[in-house]
């Protein structure tokens, strides 16, 4: 699959399809060691891009990442809308005014969302957050990029990556967000905000 | 026409809870403007960035805006809707509690404050800020009979009063405010005294050179 702007238009779409389909399990890691309303809030953000999209297609997959972007700061109502929004800002502002995009131009722009996260949530790794996935996804997707991967396996080492970085938040306490008035009890709970990212990524990866 | 007064928002997940404190917060203040933006635009639990955006503009009277929050999303979310602003000087995102912080900053707002100042008192913290560098400074030894005494004393004080400066005068770990007479002799300073002088203020520099002129002329002493 191409990754021009219809490329990521399809690729966006299909992670909005993945994070209905994952709306409940979202909701449930939520409830436990959150406010619940995680998986709730991304399904109504990426639902109303999906309409944005069709309604007005932007010119380039950097205008595409941007409209994803203000669409979840406006209908998001949780951590996740600035979170995931700044995300897509910074990898919008990343991507450029490119009509394609390459293999360097995804890993600098998940390098960049990273950027994001951490400049609006002020998360560090180990905090039990969407950090916790995303920065290994970071590193593994530059790695996967100096081994000359193409734009499908930079994003399969980033899911791959995620998932690891997901799966390891079980044992933490969580240090910021909603979980961390629990204190001790957040532990042994996978953090929903690094699940959400991990979802995200392999989205992305099964759809290039 | 009244002066603008900082305006207010009140960032919360909840509408009730937006509501309650800028009413509670509005009783200490009925002119300022205090504008809550709670929930989601479907009336859940959530904050809403077009929502904190259009209250920013509410509450803006034409002397900024100070915004508090509940938890941290909020907070995000405050930041986002500041950063995002035409000009995002026009706003401060305040991180206080929020009850106490809203009430001490509709007071601050009601008593003519800046914005600065405001958020300030939302935090707790007083605006002014201590250690800052003087903007004229120098160093004197007293060459006259009496010291610091009270026509000396006197003199400095009256060099300094019409200034656009605030002086002080440093002995060892005392320092005196060079326009109290009764401050400056509680220094005790003698003939031969190192005394540090520090201004700060648009008129510093001639306050500075007032004081020097003063030392030189061994305060006019015959």
């Amino acid at each position: 699959m191409g990754c021009g702007t219809e490329g990521v238009i399809a690729a966006l779409t299909a992670a909005a399809e993945v994070v209905s389909a994952h709306r409940d399990e979202l909701v449930e890691l939520d409830r436990v060691i959150g406010d619940g309303d995680h998986g709730e809030n991304l399904q109504r953000g990426f639902r109303t891009f999906v309409v944005a999209v069709t309604r007005s297609v932007p010119p380039t997959p950097g205008a595409v990442v941007k409209l994803l972007a203000s669409t979840l700061i406006s209908t998001v109502g949780g951590a996740a809308g600035p979170l995931y929004g700044t995300a897509c800002l910074r990898a919008a502002s990343s991507l450029g005014d490119a009509p394609e995009l390459t293999p360097a131009a995804i890993a600098a722009a998940l390098r960049a969302a990273l950027g994001g996260v951490v400049a609006r949530g002020k998360a560090e790794p180990g905090d039990k957050t969407m950090v916790d996935a995303l920065t290994p996804a970071v590193e593994a997707a530059q790695k996967a990029l100096e081994n000359g991967a193409d734009i499908h396996g930079i994003l399969v080492a980033a899911a791959d990556a995620a998932d690891d970085g997901a799966a390891a938040t079980i044992p933490l306490v969580a240090r910021k967000g909603r979980a961390s008035y629990l204190g001790e009890r957040s532990a042994g709970h996978l953090d929903p905000g690094a699940r959400s990212t991990a979802l995200l990524l392999r989205a992305l990866a099964d759809a290039t | 026409m009244t002066t603008p007064r900082v305006g207010l928002v009140i960032v919360s997940h909840s509408k009730k809870l937006a509501e309650g404190v800028a009413e509670l917060a509005g009783q200490m203040a009925p002119d300022v403007p205090i504008i809550p933006a709670g929930g989601t635009s479907e009336g859940g639990l959530g904050t809403d960035y077009e929502a904190v955006t259009h209250a920013i503009t509410t509450a803006d009277q034409g002397a900024g805006v100070v915004l508090l929050f509940d938890l941290g999303s909020a907070q995000m979310t405050a930041d986002m809707a500041v950063e995002n602003l035409e000009n995002p000087a026009q706003a401060t995102v305040a991180e206080a509690p929020l009850v106490e912080g809203a009430v001490a900053a509709a007071v601050a707002s009601a008593g003519g404050q800046n914005q600065a100042a405001v958020a300030a008192a939302a935090e707790g913290r007083t605006a002014v800020e201590e250690p800052r560098q003087p903007d004229a400074q120098t160093e004197i030894t007293l060459t006259n009979e009496v010291g610091l005494h009270a026509r000396p004393a006197a003199l400095l004080a009256g060099a300094v009063a019409d200034l656009d400066a605030t002086v002080t005068i440093h002995k060892n770990d005392q320092q005196a405010d060079a326009a109290s007479v009764l401050a400056l002799l509680s220094l005790t300073a003698r003939k031969g005294d190192h005394l540090t002088v520090t201004a700060r203020g648009p008129q510093a520099t001639e306050a500075i050179t007032k004081i020097q002129q003063l030392t030189k002329n061994n305060f006019n002493e015959q």
